[in-house]
């Protein structure tokens, strides 16, 4: 670890916190299509954020905006309270890695990393000592005259990633680098990635698809979702407390419920549960309870009418699904436990946390299991 | 069932076991399963390659060996001495400026139009084009010629519209008649043929390398010099090379324009083989074409050097 706070000194890396970076009011629209409907964040210095959701939710348009490479319609990017909105990519002074790796086919490894600082007219010696330096940061030393058709994924990305750092970026900006690479590469990588960041304290921004990589990575994950924030939290957070029904949905497993609302409680399994509060109001009229699969306890009571219908053994924990009154819910239970729970079992569901999150009613259930 | 044998070793016996000689049996059906894989694709390939000999062999085997006799059937240099020299000599001459003008400036002119198409948002257009530089580059000989003769010919159509707007090209020098002339027209199909053979290329050139270059500061011109060109040259030089091959060995469009008042050298082996040749110079066509071939393939070694040096990442 000496070694990597050393290489990453010698490489240049910058010694002042990263930039805070603001977007606000982002609006950019194709067509009939609003890709950015309003989207505003602000990432503090050095702060890991990502941007999660689901395809066409605007994320990598968010990405491409702070970058430079898209126009806005309206809004404002900041970079340390200075208006960058207008300034083109060349100038901007981010640092980008992009999914297809995007290595300059042309050039080996070292004259990739090279690339930026030839850009800045620094010293063939200079840079050359900073691109090895690098190289040898992300562990590609012995790759150094590889050309990219010559290297794997895994080492490609790495490849870009310093190239990416050469240039002490003020902000580091990454799009889905990890979804072109095999389960086992992209474990390794974000855990080089995150390590990387929190080295050089950079300001980096984060766009995936994959949760468990925002939930892993990042010190605050900003769901999106139809071109706006629907929640910025840490992970716990955003997995424990969602805001908004997408945020519950989207980030986990929710079951849902049919509940009535009687003012700010619902009443759920026999329970009187409170609604929990958040931006939003209570959706009016009828509404589901969105329960987490921890968030059910079950006790063994032959004469409930739940019963169980499916039963995953995931390792430390076991999946359930139990049929109440047709609603299939999911519940997580200690494998010991659940052990002694058999298919077809008469059980009696409870809900063990302190308030549920409630949506408008939808006809969606989701009976597959997991 | 195990037995041991004198050296020590144990033997296998069993049902399982090969009887004697059953391995010779197995042997031979997999030699003639190799045997098999090494012929069906020259089988597969016999047609072509003789109709190769036949067309392109042969026929080079013969200017070799004309080339180098008299007409009396000596081994000689009496013919490949005559076209070093004259008028032989300023058909090559000519032969090579045309080629390598109607190779680098189509080449240029048809990077530049296919860059255009290419980053065009218009998928009609695209289509358009592509469709009729599949037209245009195959639209050469007397058909060429006479419509630029109707066009810009002394009395074509074009020339006397500028005419009356007093632009007369004639009167400031044009001669479509001319070694110029031929350029232009050549202009006329080496274009599409560039625009053809260079726009799988530019295809390939990836935004993503435009963005990253961008993004570490580099300019257009930047990105150009250092990724867009680099990537691109291999094409280029491949597109530029096969403009000089044709640019070299066209023949009917620089005859029918110019009537062989240009020297070059594929005209002068057309009326060489037309018969218009002088007594005990009968092979010197021979040595004319054995020049060409020679041409051809020095620009080719030269193509493979310039190439290897400018693709050696993608080997």
């Amino acid at each position: 670890m000496t070694e990597l706070v050393d290489a990453t000194r010698s490489a240049g890396a910058p010694d002042q916190a990263g930039a805070r970076v603001g977007l606000e009011g982002l609006v950019r629209i194709y067509g009939a299509t609003r890709a950015l409907n309003g989207f505003s964040l602000t990432i503090e210095p050095g702060e890991f954020v990502a941007l999660l959701g689901p395809s066409g939710c605007g994320k990598t348009t968010a990405l491409r905006v702070l970058a430079g490479f898209e126009r806005l319609d309206s809004g404002r990017v900041t970079v340390d309270g200075r208006d960058v909105s207008k300034i083109s990519a060349q100038h901007r002074d981010m640092g980008m890695v992009f999914q297809s790796y995007s290595l300059f086919p042309n050039m080996n490894a070292i004259n990739n990393v090279a690339f930026g600082l030839r850009m800045r007219r620094q010293h063939a010696t200079q840079r050359r000592q900073k691109a090895a330096e690098l190289l040898e940061l992300v562990g590609l030393s012995d790759q150094a005259t590889k050309y990219p058709h010559q290297m794997s994924g895994g080492q490609q990305q790495r490849v870009a990633l310093a190239r990416a750092l050469a240039i002490e970026p003020r902000v580091l900006l990454l799009d889905e680098p990890l979804s072109a690479l095999d389960a086992k590469v992209r474990g390794e990588l974000r855990d080089q990635i995150r390590q990387l960041q929190q080295r050089l304290a950079i300001t980096t921004v984060f766009v995936t698809h994959d949760q468990e990589e925002a939930l892993s990575m990042a010190d605050r994950v900003c769901v999106m979702s139809q071109g706006r924030a629907e929640q910025t939290a840490t992970p716990a957070a955003l997995y424990s407390r969602p805001t908004t029904p997408f945020v519950a949905e989207f980030v986990g497993i929710s079951s849902r419920v049919p509940v009535t609302p009687v003012g700010g409680s619902v009443e759920l399994f026999g329970q009187q549960c409170r609604v929990r509060s958040s931006d939003a109001p209570t959706p009016p009229g009828e509404v589901d309870a969105l329960l987490r699969p921890e968030d059910v306890a079950l006790t063994i009571d032959p004469t409930a009418k739940p019963f169980v219908t499916h039963k995953s053994f995931l390792g430390a924990t076991t999946r359930l699904i139990v049929q109440v009154d047709g609603v299939p819910v999911r519940v997580d239970l200690r494998s010991d436990v659940a052990a002694d729970i058999e298919l077809g079992a008469r059980v009696r569901p409870s809900v063990v946390s302190k308030d549920v999150l409630v949506a408008t009613r939808t006809n969606r259930r989701d009976l597959t299991p997991e | 069932m195990n037995s041991a044998t004198s050296d020590g070793t144990s033997v296998v016996s069993g049902p399982g076991a090969s009887a004697p000689g059953a391995g010779d049996a197995d042997v031979a059906p997999s030699r003639r399963r190799a045997i098999g894989r090494f012929l069906r694709p020259m089988a597969a390939m016999a047609p072509f390659s003789i109709y190769s000999f036949l067309g392109l062999g042969v026929p080079i085997l013969a200017v070799i060996y004309y080339a180098f006799h008299s007409e009396q059937g000596r081994l000689s240099l009496s013919n490949l001495s005559l076209v070093m020299h004259g008028s032989y000599l300023l058909g090559f001459e000519n032969s090579i400026l045309l080629a390598l003008i109607t190779s680098i400036v189509p080449g240029i002119l048809g990077l530049i139009l296919a860059y255009a198409i290419a980053t065009s948002r218009s998928a009609m257009l695209k289509r358009l084009v592509a469709t009729a530089s599949g037209v245009l580059a195959n639209f050469g000989g007397i058909n060429l010629t006479f419509m630029f003769i109707a066009t810009l010919g002394s009395t074509g159509i074009l020339t006397a519209w500028l005419s009356a707007i007093h632009l007369n090209p004639w009167n400031f020098g044009f001669n479509l008649y001319s070694f110029y002339g031929v350029v232009l027209v050549y202009l006329y199909f080496q274009v599409p043929l560039m625009v053809l053979v260079i726009t799988p290329a530019l295809g390939g050139l990836r935004q993503s390398w435009r963005e990253a270059a961008e993004n570490m500061g580099a300019s257009s011109w930047g990105y150009w010099r250092h990724v867009g060109i680099p990537v691109l040259m291999p094409s280029v030089l491949g597109g530029m090379l096969l403009l000089f091959g044709s640019g070299f060995a066209a023949y009917a469009t620089a005859e029918t324009l110019t009537a062989g008042t240009v020297t070059l050298a594929p005209i002068q082996i057309g009326s060489l083989l037309a018969g218009n040749q002088l007594a005990g110079q009968e092979n010197v066509g021979y040595a004319v074409g054995l020049g060409m071939f020679i041409v051809l393939a020095v620009t080719m070694i030269l193509y493979g050097l310039v190439r290897r040096r400018a693709s050696k990442w993608l080997r």
